[in-house]
Parts: structure tokens; C-alpha cells; sequence
């Protein structure tokens, strides 16, 4: 069983094909020198040059990039305190509470977070309201990973700062979060990437303002299938992959570590 | 006025009581251990003299100052915990700076103090190395030097040898020793292993379920044990169930089941028809041919059950006539493999009329 069953391996390919086959016809088309997106013609960055001069969808790429900056650092400052809550108080509700909205399905958060806009609030769509449904659906991402460092640590670290003459705000300044860095940073780049490319819940918040990124995206789509639409996706993907990759490198540098005293990350604190 | 007084300190965990009623004196520059098996309450007592627990009820005064209330970065009271817990993300020398920054001591003195404590605990270079690139006796040596660098009143140790292999820990409690004496500060030292007790401490309180046992110094917790679990629980004895017939000031006679006669040495608290056990440690017991009557008063035959070579000595264990098990230990002093006895043997079992220690409590 060294090389393992073929037929699993073909199995094993098929599966991955039909995930990534799609994604590089999309990014290979994004180059190709032809306004249908049928046949291979040649190599061309006319459709980026065409992106660039479009600027409805710059205006909707900038509305993109601030709500996720926005709503990530939000959902980063309050994910970390509830999961610094939910590790230091037992109470059985509060890991209940704040994990919830990551298994729900967004269409219904969606609705939920609309409903309660309009009719409870009375508030007026648009930039705000993205802004803090974004950011409700990715404390509950940041939370889990901060959590998952802190329950690998070792408890008395925190109890030598205290008894070692740190005051409470103290152990958390100079001893907690560099120790719950690479978690924090991990949320902050996860609750970007979910933000920026969010669809449904944005679809539902955001009024009838300024376009926003994925539905502008869609609404081209409706119109004709460019090859412009092509290099946005191209674009938008290089950049969640590349913080997909940093967020899993520093989650699993985090939890490889264990118990932090075995093997700590030095370069938290420095 | 003791440098710490425990009074009357009760601590309860829903209806499960850890510390009843404690009270204990520890004097300025005394190594004082708490011992017990796990379980006795000893690192619930010691977390609420860090500051990390409260008692339900009772008094922790250092220095004559009621420590209740008062959080534990304000007690002048640093632990060294039983997983060293350094933090990681810091340098040795970050390490042991650290309590010095919280006091807000001038660069300069951190300096100095740091590298007089690396020197100190044999490890002058290695100021910039991190936690993780030190061996387990190395962070040992970086938490000791971390808890004694700001001079705290007290230091409190939580079983701190417990993760170390034989061999280093021997070599630690000597380092630890010298290095109580060296500097001075009282150390108030948690553990569960006897023997580490018994080499360390100026003065040892064992502790059973909760409550204290005895406070003495080694030599006479191991000598002149108060009851049963304090005898049962330092070194080997053996017990036989006893009933005194005669008590005077200068001894007791008992009388032991289905054996005969005893002499014991005289205890104050004692009155005839007392009934207990009569204990007696297996360096107290001499082993002989039954050809060599023995000349001492308390001697009896018994056959060797079985017995334990473990190098240095040879533990039989002798059953008595009365069906009684008794321990002796003979020292192997000559070389290869010494065997005096085998299995089976008739022997003469005795021991001296001053060995051994009535004890009340029946078993």
C-alpha cells in the first residue's frame, strides 16, 4: 500500500478537477484576445487595461475593500474578546451564542439582519449596514480561532505575569496577546477574505446605493459575460488566496506549537 | 511575630472541603515545606498565600498584614510553578526581567540583577536563548531565577522538581538548598515526594485531606511520627496491632497479639489498656540466624516471606508467628550480589528497646 489505491487516486483527481478546472478556465480566459469567451485566440491584458478604465466597478472595489476593512477589524476586536471570554468564564451559552451565526445559513441571516434594519431600527441601507452584518458573521470566525490557540496554552503563564507584580491590563499587554497574536491576525485575514467576497448577506443590506463588489459582478454577468469579468475574478481570487495562505500558516503555526511553552512563536513579541 | 501566619484558614469547594482549619507559622528565612499525598489541600493553601484563591473563612498575615483582598501582583510573594510557565515569547534574560519592569526599576539595576541572577543559577550566557531552546533543568533554573530576582518576601514553590528525571533532581535540591542559603528568602515548598521533603526542608507540615498532620522538623516527623498517616506516609514501617499493659516515665511494655512482650520507648499521651499499633522502620530491625541469640530484649522468630534488592540494601519482609509481616534492612555492603537469606529461612527478627514508637490511632 505504498503508493497507495489507483483507484482512489483517480477518484482523488476527478475531485480536484472538477474544483479547479472552472477556476482556470476563469483566469486563463482573463487573458485571451477575443470579446466571446469560446475560443482561445491569443494573450492579451487588454480586459485588465478595460478594468482599470471602468470605474463603476473601481467605485465598487473601493466600497469592496472598505467594508472588508472595516468589518474585519471590527469582527477581529470583538472575536477576540469573546474568545478570550468564552475561554477565561465557563458559561456554557456564551460558545453557543457567539458561534452560532457561522453555522447559519446566510440567506437567513441575511433576511433576519435585514428585517431588523428596517423594522426595528428604522435605518437607512447602505454603507453602515454592510458594514455591521459583516462584521456580526465573522465574530464567530475570529472567536474560534483565538479560542483554539488559548485552549492550547499553558494556564499558569498568565497566573506568573499576575504573580510576578502585572497588573490584569498588564498580563494582557505584554503577555496574552503576543500569545494570541497569530490567532488574532489569522481572524483579522479570515473576516477579510469572507467579507470582500460576501454576496448574500451584502445583497440583503445593501440598499439601493453605492455598488459593491460581487453584485456588481453579478449584474455584468446579466448583461454579457465579458471577458472583464473574467480578470475581476482573477483578481479577487489571487487576493483571497493569498490571505487564505497567510491566515492557515499562522493558525496552524499556532496550534503545531501546542502548549505555547514547548515551542513558542519568538517573532509575536519582537 | 512569624514572617507568615496561616490562621484558622478554611477553604471548601462546594461541599468538598480542600483546607479545614489550618494554621500554621512560617518564620523569616525558613525552608518550609507543606507534604501530602495529592489531593491534602497543600497547593490550595499555597494559591491562596499567591493570592490566586481566597479562604472561605480565616487569616494569611505576612509580615502582620491580612493578605485577604489583596490581589496577587500587590503581595510581595512570587511562585515558581510546577510547569516552570516562562513565557514563551520572551528571552531568559526578558524572563527574569520581567518582574523588575512590573516594580519599575531603572534599566540599569534590571541590568545589573538579571546577569547576577544568570550567574547565579549557572547560566551566564544564556541571556538571549528562548524558553524553548533550554533543557527541562534549564527552565528550572530560569523560573528559580525569575521568582528570587525581585527579593520577594516569599517564595512559593509548587512541586517544582516533579518533571524532572532522578538523577537532575537530585542535583536541583542541592542547588536549591544552597540557594535558600545563599540569599535568604523564605521559601515555602509544595510536593508529595517524601524523601525531597525530608533532604530540603528546615521544617515539613503533612498534610492529609484538608487538614495538618504535623509540623516538624524531618528528623523528627520521620523519628517521632504523631499518628499512623504521618508514619505510614514518610519512609517504610511496619505496623502490628499492641495494647499497652504498663506505662512509665521511662518506657512502655505492650503487648502484641499472638507475639508476646514488647519494649517501647515512653510516650507522654499515653495510659494503660491504650490500644493501638506498634511501628518500627526497617533500618530499626536487625535480622539474624536463629543459631545467634540475639541479646536484645524485643526478639522474636518469623521465616522470610520474600524480600527486595534494590542495590544499595536488601528489604526482607519476615512473617512472624502471629502472622504479622515485619520489614528489615540489611545493607549490602560487601560486593556483587550479597544474599543473606532466601525465601523460607527461619530467622531471628529484633530490635532495640528504644526502636520503634507506639502509636494510638488503631489501624
Amino acid at each position: 500500500m505504498k503508493r497507495g489505491n489507483p483507484w482512489l487516486w483517480s477518484a482523488a483527481a476527478l475531485v480536484y478537477a472538477f474544483l479547479y478546472i472552472p477556476l482556470i478556465i476563469v483566469v486563463l480566459y482573463s487573458f485571451n484576445d477575443s470579446r466571446l469567451n469560446a475560443e482561445w485566440v491569443g494573450f492579451t491584458l487588454f480586459w485588465y487595461k478595460a478594468l482599470f478604465n471602468n470605474t463603476e466597478m473601481l467605485l465598487a472595489a473601493r466600497n469592496s475593500l472598505f467594508i472588508a476593512v472595516c468589518a474585519s477589524f471590527c469582527a477581529t476586536l470583538l472575536g477576540t474578546m469573546s474568545g478570550l471570554a468564552i475561554h477565561r468564564y465557563k458559561l456554557k451559552v456564551l460558545p453557543v451564542l457567539v458561534f452560532t451565526p457561522v453555522a447559519m445559513p446566510e440567506i437567513l441571516l441575511g433576511v433576519s439582519i435585514l428585517l431588523f434594519f428596517l423594522q426595528v431600527l428604522n435605518f437607512t441601507l447602505g454603507m453602515v449596514s454592510i458594514i455591521i452584518a459583516h462584521t456580526t458573521f465573522c465574530i464567530g470566525f475570529v472567536a474560534i480561532i483565538v479560542r483554539a490557540r488559548l485552549q492550547g496554552m499553558d494556564e499558569s503563564i498568565f497566573e506568573a505575569a499576575r504573580d510576578l507584580g502585572a497588573s490584569p491590563w498588564q498580563t494582557f499587554r505584554l503577555v496574552t496577546l503576543p500569545l494570541i497574536m497569530p490567532a488574532v491576525v489569522a481572524g483579522a485575514l479570515m473576516s477579510f477574505t469572507l467579507s470582500i467576497d460576501d454576496f448574500v448577506i451584502t445583497f440583503f443590506t445593501k440598499g439601493v446605493g453605492e455598488p459593491i463588489l460581487p453584485i456588481q459582478i453579478y449584474t455584468m454577468i446579466k448583461v454579457a459575460v465579458t471577458p472583464e469579468v473574467n480578470a475581476i475574478s482573477t483578481l479577487l481570487m489571487l487576493l483571497t488566496l493569498v490571505m487564505i495562505i497567510i491566515a492557515t500558516r499562522l493558525e496552524s503555526n499556532g496550534s503545531s506549537e501546542g502548549s505555547a511553552k514547548t515551542h513558542p512563536v519568538k517573532q509575536a513579541a519582537k | 511575630m512569624a514572617l507568615l501566619e496561616i490562621r484558622n484558614v478554611t477553604r471548601r469547594f462546594g461541599s468538598y472541603t480542600a483546607v479545614d482549619n489550618v494554621s500554621i507559622d512560617v518564620e523569616a528565612g525558613e525552608f518550609f515545606t507543606l507534604l501530602g499525598p495529592s489531593g491534602c489541600g497543600k497547593t490550595t493553601l499555597l494559591r491562596m498565600i499567591a493570592g490566586f484563591d481566597l479562604p472561605d473563612s480565616g487569616q494569611i498575615l505576612l509580615d502582620g498584614k491580612d493578605m485577604v483582598g489583596i490581589p496577587p501582583e500587590k503581595r510581595p510573594v512570587h511562585t515558581v510553578f510546577q510547569t516552570y510557565a516562562l513565557f514563551p515569547h520572551m528571552t531568559v534574560a526578558d524572563n527574569i526581567a520581567f518582574p523588575l519592569k512590573m516594580a519599575r526599576k531603572a534599566p540599569q539595576e534590571i541590568k545589573k540583577r538579571v546577569n547576577e541572577l544568570l550567574e547565579r543559577v549557572h547560566l551566564p550566557n544564556f541571556g538571549n536563548r528562548f524558553p524553548h531552546e533550554l533543557s527541562g533543568g534549564q527552565k528550572q533554573r530560569v523560573a528559580f531565577a525569575r521568582g528570587l530576582v525581585n527579593r520577594p518576601r516569599l517564595l512559593l514553590l509548587d512541586e517544582p522538581l516533579g518533571a524532572l528525571d532522578a538523577k537532575l533532581r537530585e542535583e536541583m535540591q542541592i542547588e536549591l538548598i544552597n540557594l535558600q542559603k545563599e540569599i535568604g528568602i523564605t521559601f515555602i515548598f509544595v510536593t508529595h515526594a517524601q524523601d525531597e521533603a525530608l533532604a530540603l526542608s528546615h521544617r515539613i507540615a503533612v498534610m492529609n485531606r484538608g487538614n495538618v498532620e504535623q509540623i516538624d522538623e524531618p528528623s523528627k516527623i520521620y523519628s517521632a511520627p504523631k499518628n499512623h498517616f504521618v508514619a505510614d506516609f514518610i519512609g517504610k514501617i511496619s505496623v502490628m496491632n499492641a495494647a499497652v499493659m504498663e506505662a512509665t516515665p521511662s518506657h512502655l511494655k505492650l503487648a502484641i497479639e499472638g507475639l508476646g512482650e514488647v519494649t517501647a520507648p515512653a510516650r507522654e499521651d499515653v495510659e494503660v489498656g491504650a490500644r493501638g499499633v506498634l511501628a518500627i522502620r526497617p533500618e530499626q530491625v536487625r535480622i539474624s540466624h536463629p543459631s545467634n541469640e540475639s541479646q536484645l530484649k524485643n526478639h522474636f522468630r518469623g521465616k522470610v516471606h520474600d524480600f527486595l534488592y534494590v542495590g544499595d540494601v536488601t528489604t526482607y519482609i519476615v512473617e512472624l508467628v502471629n502472622g504479622a509481616y515485619i520489614e528489615a534492612l540489611l545493607p549490602n555492603s560487601a560486593p556483587g550480589r550479597a544474599k543473606f537469606f532466601e525465601v523460607d529461612d527461619e530467622v531471628t527478627i529484633s530490635w532495640r528497646h528504644d526502636a520503634g514508637i507506639f502509636l494510638n490511632d488503631p489501624r
